[in-house]
């Protein structure tokens, strides 16, 4: 997985200029939002049932020792196995000597976040296993060689002419003629495919949507139905989860099931939804010989402590970067890493750092619309801020914004002073300005002056004019 | 503005005119006093006020944002209405000066205090002066108007603007695809990331366009110098004018970054 948020502004810069990510941003960007309003709408009391959703999650967090462990006891007693990682090289050590242990060749993948989280296609690859991502735009991607760029959507930036150039690079030799295929075309070629891939692979990786204390289950959602394809046939199963998708009950996770699919796509229920219970039993149809659950924490015990708690409390839906000014301007691959938009800027920081991850927490106007939108009440922009105070008192801030802030800061804090320099700074832009009302250009504000004009102040603040007045009027 | 009814029958409402309104565009404060002395208020505006804080707090300057924050309360604790002819600033003061604050009880619900008894001027008028219906204002011509972030989303400013403005003679409102869209201002987003806020801001004008109105409103000076900063680099011919402009019917002064009539 590519780490370079510490290059936000060039990627950013560069994504702007990328007429393909354009044209695949403008079309994907109203699709989301309008099936949510729809499905939101349809739904009585949306509202209420975020705030269940909050609870449990809060719920969840509050008590995760115990939780964690009821899970870890079901699991085992369903005939499955629990491994606990601390950070992301003990997890890919854990998942690779369980390959080993499975002599394997092949390993299919559904789609997890967390695997990106740990890098775990780059560690297999390199330990010579032929590793294949199942989900659709997954599969895209990684013939492009490209990481996601949406958390559920990962090849949202790639255009339908894109994938026809992949798809025949790869399938076809470079040999078609066609530039532009239709989509159901694709998706059955896709399909052909993987269902050899499938049948032949001898470990199945999946991630977890939630995991489930009670009956020792993870829930896993797709539209695809490659989860359980990817589940069921291998010999081994291999789920990794984040520690914070642990929830008490079937019946929480039917509640936030309700919510993550209405928030995601705008479906009321993601087209495959099933819960996992340990390797194949006697009598079962099919199934694994083995299932491995691997836990990792990475930094998630210690948002539990801190005033960042709250952001464990995310399901990934993706709402909150569909709705999202800044990521529909500049798409996921801006943000340099796993995690991208709002839930990202938070969580990356959180995770790998803040001095590695100066902008995230910046690149956002904190219009609040990713907070109104996302299924557990996550108070993003908060969050956002709280990281800026970090990052300010960790002095990580450039010294020109620091400068500039202080320089304002002394002014402002110092009402007769900062009256008397304003009237004065005023009547000087004003006079600059030459009636004409506004500036083309002004050197000391060209990061405004670039793309638009800057008004020009009146002759007077409103401060002296109304004293002016008040005199006149005798108030 | 030739009042002389004696001051002392009227409530007093404090106005915070916010530094940008102070700095870019006094009109905005005098039609908000306007619109407040034909509400029936008597309009102090306490000479000490600055800036509400905002640039220092978003930018993660929690000392100096609160210095700002005490400074704010200081001045207007005494008065029983603080009006702001900005979501924004208004949000700052109401939602945000009590967290800030929160380390230091006694300022902590001197900001409660503060937070209850402050305005955004649109959500004054229609929810406390219950004057809306007797707007006398007129202006000729097609608008569009911009759900600023702040005020929408913090303050749940919506309808507010538009039920004052269906009473002024002549306006016809057409509302813009994605108005509660962001315009890419965002205080010093704008200046840290030029590009994206302009593509976010290029997008706002082309909804803009779209509706073929004439002129822009909104309740924020920031967002509107912005917005008309931007139309006016693409020649799009769409005035700008704060929302306590057209109510109070004070749209004789050039519109936002428009020539000086000579």
């Amino acid at each position: 997985m590519q780490f370079s948020p510490q290059q936000f502004k060039p990627q950013a810069r560069a994504a702007l200029q990328d007429q393909d990510l354009q044209q695949a941003l403008s079309r994907a960007k109203s699709g989301f939002i309008d099936k949510r309003r729809v499905a939101v709408e349809a739904f009585d009391d949306f509202e209420a049932l975020r705030e269940r959703g909050k609870r449990i999650r809060n719920h969840a967090l509050e008590h995760m020792d115990i939780y964690l462990e009821r899970l870890e006891a079901q699991v085992q007693a369903a005939g499955g196995h629990v491994h606990w990682a601390e950070d992301a090289e003990q997890a890919r050590a854990i998942i690779l000597e369980l390959c080993h242990k499975a002599s394997a060749k092949r390993v299919t993948k559904s789609k997890t976040m967390v695997g990106e989280e740990i890098g775990i296609n780059e560690a297999m690859e390199a330990d010579g296993l032929e590793v294949v991502e199942t989900d659709l735009g997954e599969y895209i991607i990684q013939l492009a060689e490209e990481p996601p760029s949406h958390i559920i959507a990962p090849a949202i930036h790639k255009t339908r002419q894109q994938i026809t150039e992949l798809f025949d690079r790869y399938h076809h030799r470079g040999e078609l003629k066609k530039k532009l295929r239709e989509i159901p075309e694709l998706v059955n070629e896709a399909r052909e495919v993987l269902r050899e891939k499938f049948l032949t692979a001898d470990v199945g990786i999946t991630g977890a949507n939630f995991l489930i204390a009670e009956t020792g289950s993870i829930a896993l959602v797709t539209n695809e139905g490659n989860a359980d394809l990817t589940h069921t046939l291998p010999r081994m199963h291999i789920s990794i989860s984040g520690i914070d998708k642990v929830v008490p009950t079937l019946e929480d996770a039917s509640t936030l099931l309700r919510l993550l699919a209405r928030s995601a796509t705008g479906q009321e229920m993601s087209t495959y939804t099933t819960f996992v219970n340990g390797p194949r039993r006697d009598g079962d149809p099919d199934g694994p010989d083995e299932f491995h659950l691997v836990l990792l924490d990475n930094g998630r015990t210690r948002m539990l402590q801190g005033q960042f708690r709250e952001m464990l409390r995310c399901i990934r839906c993706g709402a909150c970067m569909n709705h999202c000014p800044v990521y529909a301007a500049v798409g996921g691959h801006a943000y340099g890493w796993v995690y991208p938009g709002p839930m990202g800027s938070v969580l990356t920081p959180l995770i790998v750092g803040l001095d590695k991850t100066r902008d995230l927490p910046h690149a956002c106007t904190l219009n609040g619309r990713c907070a109104s939108v996302c299924p557990v009440k996550i108070p993003l922009p908060k969050l956002l801020r709280q990281l800026r105070s970090e990052q300010y008192r960790e002095g990580l801030m450039d010294s020109r914004n620091r400068l500039g802030l202080a320089f304002w800061g002394f002014f402002a804090t110092r009402p007769r002073l900062y009256h008397t320099a304003a009237g004065l700074a005023i009547r000087v832009l004003h006079a600059l300005s030459r009636g004409r009302g506004r500036f083309r250009r002004l050197p000391m504000a060209a990061g405004w002056t670039g793309s638009r004009d800057l008004p020009a102040p009146s002759r007077r603040t409103f401060q002296q004019v109304w004293k002016q007045q008040s005199k006149e009027r005798g108030r | 503005m030739t009042d002389t009814t004696p001051t002392r029958e009227k409530p007093i409402v404090a106005l915070f005119a916010t530094c940008l309104v102070d700095l870019f565009r006094p009109n905005v404060g005098l039609a908000t006093v306007r619109l407040l002395e034909q509400a029936g208020f008597a309009v102090e505006v306490p000479q000490q006020q600055t800036c509400c804080g905002q640039p220092a707090y978003n930018s993660g300057d929690d000392d100096r944002a609160a210095a700002l924050a005490r400074q704010v309360i200081r001045q207007f604790e005494r008065y029983s209405y603080v009006v702001v002819p900005s979501g924004s600033c208004a949000g700052t003061i109401i939602t945000h000066y009590p967290e800030l604050l929160r380390g230091d009880k006694e300022w902590q619900d001197a900001a409660y205090r503060l937070a209850e008894r402050t305005w955004e001027l649109t959500r004054f008028l229609t929810e406390v002066s219950g004057q809306q219906t007797e707007v006398p204002a007129e202006y000729a011509g097609r608008i569009t108007y911009h759900d600023s972030c702040s005020g929408l989303r913090e303050l749940n400013i919506r309808q507010q603007p538009r039920t004052l403005l269906s009473a002024v003679k002549g306006l016809e409102l057409v509302e813009m695809e994605e108005r509660d869209t962001c315009c890419g201002f965002g205080g010093t987003f704008c200046i840290k990331y030029p590009e994206i806020s302009e593509r976010m801001v290029s997008n706002k004008v082309e909804a803009i366009r779209q509706t073929g109105a004439e002129t822009l409103l909104a309740g924020d000076l920031g967002c509107l110098m912005n917005m008309a900063g931007r139309m006016q680099r693409l020649n799009v011919p769409v005035r700008a004018y704060h929302v306590a402009e057209v109510l109070a019917g004070m749209t004789d002064v050039p519109a936002i970054g428009e020539e000086e009539n000579r």
